[in-house]
């Protein structure tokens, strides 16, 4: 596999910067978290290293340790030429529940005329595709996906809500997502996910990971009940398929 | 427990910092001032994790309900201890039943209560700082106890620091920050020559700054953004990022302030000036 060019940048006493080439692909996601992996494993040994990763840069930062750059960018520069074809990492594609009833899809109705579809064409279109986690940030557990399908995209709300309610699916452009808690917000509003992405009483509070994979799955009024008390009580089990690398 | 009797405009339970979620969004929250809260926790003898009260221009009034010590720091603020006048950064024995009152402020913006082995509310993804979600509440209110353990005993090797403030320090050492070469020689000038007055938005999340430089249109790729990261809006406006600021960000980052500017900054409010100089 080619190894795209990066780039370094410093960015302030304790962090530096690493981009890829300034455009969304899969390709330069997989070759981030390959060298993220790589750093951690075998470079980044001091305790302390945080490693942000989002669409194509991954930011290397530690709060106590004062950075040399020029040292440290010539050390990265050899680390990133080693790292061709690393460890095979585990991808993960998680299927989460998304209750698409009206009282939850507030928007649908308008979502299917302005893009000339039936309710049950967007439904479908949302949830046989599968999207790729290329950040998480904005709010704890926030997930910035990639994928979504030409025929679903419309323009975010011309007027932003105050209030949308926790767990809100939304669509807007090209993205899709999730409002992992209630916060204001202009997406187009159709479904609920019952589940919460984001549970601050876990060690990791977040199951899913940027390069992720994220499918839709349609849930009756009964199984949203079901997973919300599941989720609730701490039982609930996200389900997660381990895809060939 | 420290009892709550009068809440103040704005106090919070704070310590280093949350660290280690940022990657699933989670900002590092913290002190926003840690210069005059490792002072503060020094004299004490603590841990410099130890968790204090930040107090965000008026102050609370307190009930102490166990004996401990005491130390105040960060904006100069009269506050009495039994109707005493105390100064900050000084080491004070509180006994049961002592009364904390915060007064006028007098310069700076947020001030620190420190206590002997810390504030002990519930540490959540390893940190006590509020910030909601993570934490129920983002302040505390009337009527709250705040837990803290019993001190008797303690003898401090110095009881007093003699302290440089930098309340009256205007101007803000940074670093170039990832997009700073997109920054155009006209905008470079204002930039480095004008002063900028701290805006009526600045909060624990942001400090933005009331004048603009030249609109642009460069756009990037949602990437991570650090506290003391200044963004350029496409509007112009110079976005300060402080300690609850959130963890990714599509505005360009030009400049990064160092960890003492910081602090520097977080005792700024509206209608004060700032500069910005090269480290």
């Amino acid at each position: 596999m080619t190894h795209p060019p990066i780039s370094l940048k410093p960015y302030g006493r304790h962090a530096i910067l690493i981009e890829w080439p300034n455009k969304v692909s899969e390709t330069i996601l997989e070759s981030i978290l390959d060298f993220e992996d790589f750093l951690l494993r075998n470079c980044l040994k001091e305790k302390g290293w945080e490693t942000i990763s989002a669409y194509n840069s991954l930011l290397l930062v530690h709060p106590k340790l004062e950075i040399d750059y020029p040292e440290f960018s010539r050390n990265l520069s050899a680390w990133y030429d080693q790292s061709k074809g690393g460890v095979a990492r585990e991808k993960v594609l998680w299927k989460l529940p998304v209750s698409y009833d009206r009282s939850f899809g507030i928007d649908l109705d308008e979502v299917a005329k302005e893009l000339n579809k039936s309710v049950e064409d967007i439904v479908k279109l949302h949830t046989e595709n599968t999207y790729t986690v290329y950040g998480i940030g904005f709010v704890p557990g926030f997930m910035y996906l990639g994928g979504v399908p030409a025929e679903l995209e419309i323009p975010r709300k011309a007027t932003p809500r105050l209030k949308v309610q926790k767990g809100s699916v939304g669509i807007a452009a090209k993205q899709t997502g999730i409002y992992p808690q209630e916060s204001p917000g202009g997406w187009n509003i159709i479904g609920n996910c019952p589940v919460p992405l984001f549970d601050r009483n876990k060690k990791d509070p977040c199951f899913v990971n940027v390069g992720d994979k994220i499918q839709f799955q349609p849930i009756s009024m009964g199984e949203y009940e079901l997973h919300k008390i599941e989720a609730e009580v701490g039982i609930y089990k996200p389900e997660k398929i381990l895809l060939d690398a | 427990m420290l009892k709550v009797l009068k809440a103040g405009f704005f106090t919070s339970v704070q310590d280093l910092g949350r660290f280690h979620h940022r990657k699933k969004g989670v900002p590092v929250s913290g002190c926003m001032d840690q210069q005059s809260v490792y002072k503060a926790n020094t004299l004490l003898e603590n841990d410099n994790r130890s968790a204090v009260l930040e107090i965000t221009m008026t102050g609370p009034t307190l009930l102490f309900e166990k004996d401990t010590y005491i130390v105040l720091g960060g904006a100069q603020i009269s506050v009495t201890l039994n109707n005493e006048p105390i100064q900050n950064y000084k080491v004070y024995p509180v006994k049961e039943g002592d009364i904390l009152s915060y007064g006028k402020l007098k310069k700076g913006f947020r001030s620190y209560l420190a206590l002997k082995g810390g504030f002990k509310t519930k540490e959540i993804l390893g940190s006590r700082s509020f910030y909601v979600p993570i934490t129920d509440v983002n302040r505390i209110e009337e009527g709250d106890e705040v837990p803290y353990g019993e001190h008797r005993n303690f003898a401090p090797k110095i009881s007093e620091l003699k302290v440089d403030s930098f309340l009256d320090e205007t101007v803000l050492e940074v670093y170039k920050a990832p997009e700073f070469d997109l920054l155009t020689d006209k905008q470079l000038e204002n930039l480095f020559s004008r002063k900028f007055t701290v805006s009526k938005e600045n909060n624990r999340m942001a400090y933005q700054l009331s004048e603009t430089l030249e609109a642009h249109q460069h756009s990037i790729l949602t990437s991570a953004t650090l506290p003391g990261t200044i963004q350029l809006t496409p509007s112009g406006k110079l976005i300060v990022l402080m300690k609850d600021g959130q963890t990714t960000g599509g505005y360009p980052r030009i400049l990064q302030l160092s960890d003492r500017s910081i602090s520097v900054l977080a005792q700024k409010r509206e209608g004060n000036m700032v500069s910005f100089k090269f480290i």
